[in-house]
């Protein structure tokens, strides 16, 4: 494999790597905060639905992003409702939601647009467009960085840098602040932190809440960036690969940008079984590629690679006693 | 709170959770301009209207019943198998390998063999995510997720290289000998009278309801069940009364996997008489709202994976004669997980309240 070709894999990683990141982390807060969400998968639909109708409507790539986000907060209301308000089971609460998106959105899509359950195509300021970083035109010329940063730094839609960018955030947020303390403990026990006088439910919604909202901006990117319009089921499973990603990386903001960016990898390979194949020297299967993700993540949880735990009390509706 | 009496508790939850899924489904069609009363009347007359819809509804519930049991008997060990998908997927590798096997003699002979190839299949593919949960703590719920997308890919692999036979296109295995082929309603005496047209309702029918007694026996009548409504009721407390985790975890989803697997004698050997890709469309799925809607109880879920079946089939007459998306039947699929799985507490409340006020104004008028 040449140095070119390679730049190309590193490309691809990146640009399939940031819904898995976006959602991963959005994933991350609620998991921190004792919720389990399997709805990632439900609410990035919902978004890349919403931000392809609404970016085809106005012809602003901007406008559809808002509306991706709305959408996804609308399904994180309706998780925290079930599972937080009615102390529902959060797996069947994330399960009903990904059934409920799945269909719906090709219902909206069909009655707005009369394409088969699709989002017209979009283009110019509909979309989100390639950005060229400075001194990339500059630097193409020098050897090894050069393309490097030409070719695969440089040349991707804005969401890409917010999702990185995202990281050091979330790592601040949780770490370093009064919120992702109290966030970390809810999800941890959430009993003393109601000693304390903070509001369990509060947290709960507010961590749901910023899932929501990352979500929507990973579903916005599905539709807006990545893609140029919305297809019935484009996720195509990217929430459980986030899911996967998150337990892989085991709860921890920078550790789940290496795992996304590992099985954002994969995928980018899983497009070019001609690569893998000179690489190699042995015909290997596309399903193995696109499985690998699903793969490592059993072998993680088997504790063959590091033990993952997960937050203490996630899962469990905190009742208050009376 | 007040407790519910029993029968509000058995039957009105479950009712009620559905009213309230049809209500939100109709706002939903009302919202993207359709007359629900309209679809509703499209989908009783396409599924319950006719012999030949009824064939396609227990076609499909027959489906259901299977994946709707799998659910059921994991959900009273607490363990929320999500893998249903897979291991039908897998079980109709075991019906295709057996009944390409052997040139069959008998149906008979092709059947039983069939749905012991199917059960092992699927019981292996839960076999991996049990022993993961008992003995390494990995979440069964993450595992089983897993190995639904690995079996997907096993399949596409297995079925564009290994099983597709040379000169065929499409992947999917080479068709299945004669002597392999299960006779549908139609081809059975005295169904014959009622079912004149082919349907692909056929006697899988019969052993999904056979196996809902099998797991009804199983779970209120042997030591085996009684250990796993234990184990679900309270793990400490299993553990302290002598009962092995680890074993009643395996055991337990074996018997998920195999219920789970069988539904492919029914799509795989009855209906496509072949095995294709992505055989079982979603009803591993199906069996989460099948047995949520059918309280966990096998006759609940027979009812329940009757319903679905009317759902699927006037689903589908729905895409046909309607300008609704088939996939209203997934929205409608959602709303009833939604409702009877994670809303469940807000009905129970809903009614308590309801109960509570007509016992308040018993009381006043007695005063």
């Amino acid at each position: 494999m040449d140095y070119a070709t390679l730049l190309q894999l590193l490309d691809s990683t990146l640009r399939l790597g940031t819904p898995l990141l976006l959602a991963c982390l959005a994933g991350l807060y609620s998991e921190r905060a004792g919720v389990f969400d399997i709805g990632l998968e439900g609410k990035m639909l919902a978004a890349a639905m919403s931000a392809g109708a609404v970016a085809a409507l106005t012809g602003s790539a901007w406008a559809g992003l808002f509306a991706g986000i709305a959408a996804s907060l609308l399904f994180a209301a309706l998780h925290g409702l079930a599972s937080i308000t009615f102390r529902g089971n959060q797996l069947i609460s994330g399960v009903a939601l990904n059934f409920l998106a799945s269909g719906i959105t090709v219902l909206v899509a069909q009655s707005l647009f009369q394409q088969g359950g699709r989002t017209p195509p979009l283009n110019g300021d509909a979309r989100f467009n390639p950005l060229t970083l400075p001194f990339a035109e500059a630097m193409k010329d020098v050897p090894i960085i050069g393309p490097l940063y030409f070719e695969v730094i440089s040349g991707h839609s804005i969401l890409v840098y917010i999702a990185f960018l995202t990281v050091p955030l979330t790592w601040w947020v949780l770490f370093r602040t009064r919120f992702g303390l109290r966030l970390r403990a809810v999800g941890e026990n959430p009993a003393a932190v109601d000693t304390a006088g903070v509001s369990v439910v509060g947290l709960r919604f507010a961590a749901l809440a910023i899932t929501g909202v990352l979500c929507g901006v990973a579903g916005a990117y599905m539709a807006t960036a990545l893609q140029a319009g919305f297809g019935r089921e484009m996720t195509a499973g990217r929430g459980y690969i986030a899911l996967a990603a998150l337990i892989f990386a085991k709860w921890r903001p920078v550790a789940a940008m290496w795992a996304c960016l590992l099985f954002g990898f994969f995928q980018a390979l899983a497009l070019r079984p001609d690569v893998v194949q000179a690489v190699v020297q042995v015909k290997i299967p596309v399903p193995f590629l696109d499985a690998l993700p699903y793969i490592l993540t059993v072998l993680v949880l088997a504790g063959f690679v590091g033990k993952a735990i997960p937050p203490r009390a996630g899962g469990e509706p905190y009742v208050k006693e009376r | 709170m007040d407790r519910l009496p029993r029968w509000a508790d058995v039957a009105l939850v479950p009712l009620i959770s559905l009213l309230l899924a049809a209500i939100i489904s109709a706002i939903v069609l009302l919202a993207i301009g359709q007359s629900p009363v309209e679809a509703y009347k499209v989908m009783v007359d396409g599924a319950l209207g006719s012999p030949y819809g009824w064939g396609y509804t227990l076609y499909y519930a027959t489906s259901f019943i299977f994946t709707g049991l799998a659910v059921t008997v994991a959900f009273h060990a607490s363990l929320f198998n999500i893998g249903g998908e897979g291991q039908a997927q897998l079980g109709g590798l075991g019906v295709a390998l057996v009944c390409l096997a052997l040139p069959w003699p008998h149906w008979t002979l092709a059947l039983a063999a069939a749905t012991f190839g199917a059960a092992l299949f699927g019981a292996a593919w839960a076999a991996i995510p049990a022993y993961l949960q008992a003995k390494r703590g990995s979440h069964i719920v993450i595992t089983t997720i897993m190995f639904n997308y690995i079996a997907a890919a096993l399949l596409v692999y297995l079925l564009v290289d290994v099983l597709r036979p040379a000169g065929q296109m499409d992947p999917a295995s080479a068709r299945f000998p004669e002597g392999a082929k299960l006779p549908a309603l139609n081809d059975l005496p005295i169904f014959n009278l009622v079912f004149q047209k082919a349907v692909p309702a056929n006697v899988t029918l019969f052993i999904a309801l056979f196996m809902a007694w099998v797991v009804w026996a199983l779970l209120w009548r042997t030591r085996l069940g009684y250990q796993i409504r234990a184990f679900g009721k309270s793990e400490s407390a299993a553990r302290y009364a002598g009962i092995n985790p680890v074993k009643i975890t395996i055991v337990t989803m074996l018997i998920s996997g195999a219920l789970a697997g069988m539904m492919s004698v029914n799509n795989v050997m009855g209906e496509a008489e072949r095995l294709l890709q992505n055989s079982s469309e979603g009803a591993g799925f199906i069996g989460i709202a099948v047995a949520l809607m059918g309280r966990n109880h096998p006759f609940g879920v027979v009812l329940a994976a009757l319903l679905f079946g009317f759902l699927y089939q006037g689903g589908a007459e729905l895409g046909l004669w309607t300008s609704i998306p088939i996939e209203m039947r997934i929205v409608v699929q959602g709303l009833v997980i939604l409702f009877t799985g994670a809303l469940d507490m807000m009905v129970r409340m809903m009614l308590t309240w309801c109960f509570g006020m007509v016992r308040g104004t018993k009381a006043a008028g007695a005063a």
